[in-house]
């Protein structure tokens, strides 16, 4: 069943998507954005998938002895990974001050910018 | 000369890192110095690569050259367009730091070095973008002009709406960039590739005879989404005016005036390598879907725009209008139309940033952008105020700037009924900037009354600590010089020429176009100039005949600031993507 990593993908990215729009606390809210992230690692490395290929490290495989997985998918994952480790950080540092200064992590309590 | 591409965003980079490791030692004369010599250092570079790009440089980062026509490698291309970006960014950064040297008084916890840091990332990252010859690079380079954006935005921590702004920037740009990544993933499972016009010929490769088909329909649909959720196209736009409302005023010159039409510049660099091939997106689809949203981003930009009082949201909203109408043009796919908008950008990025400018004395003077609360406070800022009234008559397109050579090209180009939305856009947001000049800076007419559901400006702290009583020459320098170079887009000969051949060598095929001022064009951005002074005047003199009406209040109802709607219309808006490009799928 080769299409179901992308359904698996395409179900985890809609899944995050639908717990931001009905979040009701800010720290759920960046953590449904690392959820629809995860969406991205998944396809990544499901688009570099090989029937019984190995793992790309050729330390104790002579190249060319084996199939092996894309590693170039991998590595985007890893710079998408770092990438998410920075938003999620940067967001969750944001959320704090939010929590400082309006004294709550209701998005539906702020309401400053709207018009 | 291809050598020295890479250096367009690892000077400011390293700059960044040495400031930020030095900061705290270092005065913040020395800081702001050398965040200034680093930025105007690479916009040097920018300039000089720029007169040398033709023909294109490409530069493989590291050696990484493909071996039988196979890449792995990081790929940068330095044509016109790319590089004409890369000094806009530069040079509009190096103004804004310019304009900040007096500006935040107190840098937070005596770190010098942090801000100008920021900014000299911020300038990189969007170098970097515009360099980028592979999607993934461009993925990563978005990310991280978007992150740098989102901490600038939120630079003012102690402030409830800044933080605010910025936490709904971040989610809503980083869920389009993650549907850009999904995209590129798909492009790569069908291509095997990621530069961007091998991705190209592998489309068209795998089509054969067949066309598009749902595979690369759903990756046009992701890589769009979150190029449009940058360049803020309706209904993707709702974090622009929480964001640009709130940001420092430095910030919201970078924000509007280059990193918004950064999106747009994505979108026409994607479709034209990637997509706009036999096995891409027919050009068919493309227009109905860039010309549908782009109208209706002009319209909601325009009306939305009318209704502010916060003067800093009334130009974010005016930048809205602006994206529509540069969608709209590359979207007619025709290369006067990718000319006009190539104009229309650089006069328009002049304008805004001297727009901004001037809103952030009134900021810092008075601590307040409220045009309401300011009725006839600014009468003694007597230069600004010819500045901003200046600078209202170029957004509405008056000849000779920059803005309306690009807008008269491109109403030629469009044709038809659409020129009207040409000149109604920049009609109504003209004419709302000339209304605050009159209100604000002559005291013009009578007080308005306060509405129930808007934005005030009023109770904003001023950037610079306290308020100031005399405005720094530095903050009255730059924005008369970004207006100046807006006016020379205009009027230097043999600048529109240039320009409209670099983007046709990299976009249309070289394409012969002939680029000038014609009697048709001046007309219309005389027209558009009348209409936008004929509306502002009835706005002072009869408030009550232009106050809200019914039907646009649900309209401002959307702009709800709750991040969870901005991102359910996210969906929406990718889903109405995906329903106007699916004919040309379904009957290829």
């Amino acid at each position: 069943m080769h299409v179901l990593p992308y359904l698996v993908a395409a179900y985890v990215f809609l899944t995050g998507c639908y717990g931001l729009a009905t979040s009701r606390n800010l720290i759920h809210t960046v953590g449904c954005l690392a959820v629809c992230q995860s969406s991205t690692y998944v396809l990544l490395l499901a688009v570099g998938y090989r029937d019984g290929a190995t793992a790309p490290v050729f330390s104790d495989l002579a190249p060319g002895s084996r199939p092996v997985v894309d590693p170039i998918v991998q590595a985007l994952t890893l710079t998408d990974i770092v990438v998410g480790a920075t938003v999620t950080a940067l967001l969750l540092a944001l959320v704090l001050q939010i929590a400082k200064r309006h004294g709550t992590l209701d998005p539906d309590e702020l309401r400053e910018l709207r018009g | 000369m291809h050598h020295l591409l890479p250096l367009l965003f690892a000077v400011p980079l390293l700059g960044a890192a040495l400031l930020v490791a030095t900061g705290r030692r270092l005065p913040r004369a020395v800081a702001e110095t050398t965040g200034c010599a680093v930025s105007g250092a690479t916009a040097a570079l920018a300039l000089v690569l720029l007169l040398n790009s033709a023909p294109p440089l490409v530069e493989w980062v590291g050696g990484w050259r493909p071996v039988d026509g196979e890449s792995v490698g990081i790929v940068l291309v330095g044509d016109g367009p790319a590089l004409g970006m890369a000094a806009l960014d530069s040079l509009l950064t190096l103004s804004a730091l310019v304009y900040s040297w007096r500006y935040f008084d107190e840098p937070p916890r005596g770190h010098a070095g942090s801000y100008p840091a920021l900014m000299l990332v911020f300038q990189g990252a969007m170098c970097g973008f515009a360099l980028a010859g592979d999607l993934f690079n461009a993925f990563v380079f978005f990310e991280l002009m978007s992150v740098v954006a989102y901490a600038l935005t939120g630079y003012r921590i102690d402030e409830p709406k800044a933080v605010q702004g910025a936490l709904t920037f971040g989610v809503v740009n980083s869920l389009g960039a993650y549907a850009m990544l999904m995209g590129i993933g798909l492009l790569y499972a069908r291509t095997g590739e990621l530069a961007m016009t091998k991705i190209g010929r592998g489309l068209d490769d795998a089509a054969g005879q067949g066309g598009p088909d749902a595979l690369v329909l759903a990756a046009f649909v992701l890589v769009m989404t979150g190029l449009l959720v940058k360049a803020a196209a309706v209904p993707f736009h709702f974090w622009l005016p929480d964001a640009h409302a709130v940001a420092p005023t430095p910030v919201c010159m970078l924000l509007s005036g280059v990193m918004v039409e950064l999106g747009a510049y994505g979108v026409w660099r994607v479709y034209g390598t990637v997509f706009a091939g036999p096995g891409g997106i027919p050009a068919a689809d493309l227009t109905r879907a860039l010309v549908t949203l782009g109208v209706l981003t002009a319209a909601i930009g325009a009306v939305m725009c009318w209704y502010q009082r916060h003067i800093k949201r009334l130009l974010a909203y005016s930048t809205v209008a602006h994206t529509g109408l540069f969608l709209v043009g590359l979207g007619v796919l025709t290369p006067e139309g990718d000319d006009g908008i190539a104009l229309y950008l650089l006069g328009h990025a002049g304008v805004k940033a001297a727009l901004f400018a001037c809103t952030g004395a009134l900021l810092d003077r008075f601590g307040s952008v409220d045009e309401q609360a300011l009725h006839g406070r600014a009468r003694g800022m007597r230069a600004f105020g010819v500045m901003f009234a200046i600078g209202g008559l170029a957004l509405a397109g008056l000849p000779p700037f920059g803005t309306a050579l690009g807008k008269a090209i491109t109403e030629e180009a469009v044709g038809g009924p659409l020129t009207l939305v040409y000149v109604l856009a920049s009609a109504v947001t003209a004419g709302a900037v000339l209304r605050v000049t009159a209100r604000v800076f002559l005291g013009l007419g009578p007080r308005p009354e306060d509405a129930a559901y808007e934005t005030s400006g009023s109770d904003e702290r001023p950037e610079t600590g306290r308020r100031l009583s005399r405005i720094p020459d530095s903050m009255t320098a730059v924005p008369a010089v970004l207006l100046a170079a807006a006016f020379a887009v205009g009027v230097a000969p043999g600048l529109a020429a240039v320009v409209a051949r670099s983007v046709n060598e990299a976009g249309s095929g070289g394409a012969h176009t002939s680029v000038h001022w014609t009697p048709h064009g001046i007309l219309l951005g005389l027209v558009s100039t009348l209409l936008a002074v004929g509306l502002a005047a009835l706005a002072v003199t009869r408030p009550r005949r232009l106050a809200t009406p019914d039907w646009a209040l649900p309209l401002r109802r959307l702009q709800s600031g709750h991040v969870g709607d901005y991102v359910a219309w996210l969906l929406v808006g990718a889903t109405v993507l995906g329903a106007l490009t699916l004919p040309g799928v379904l009957g290829g």
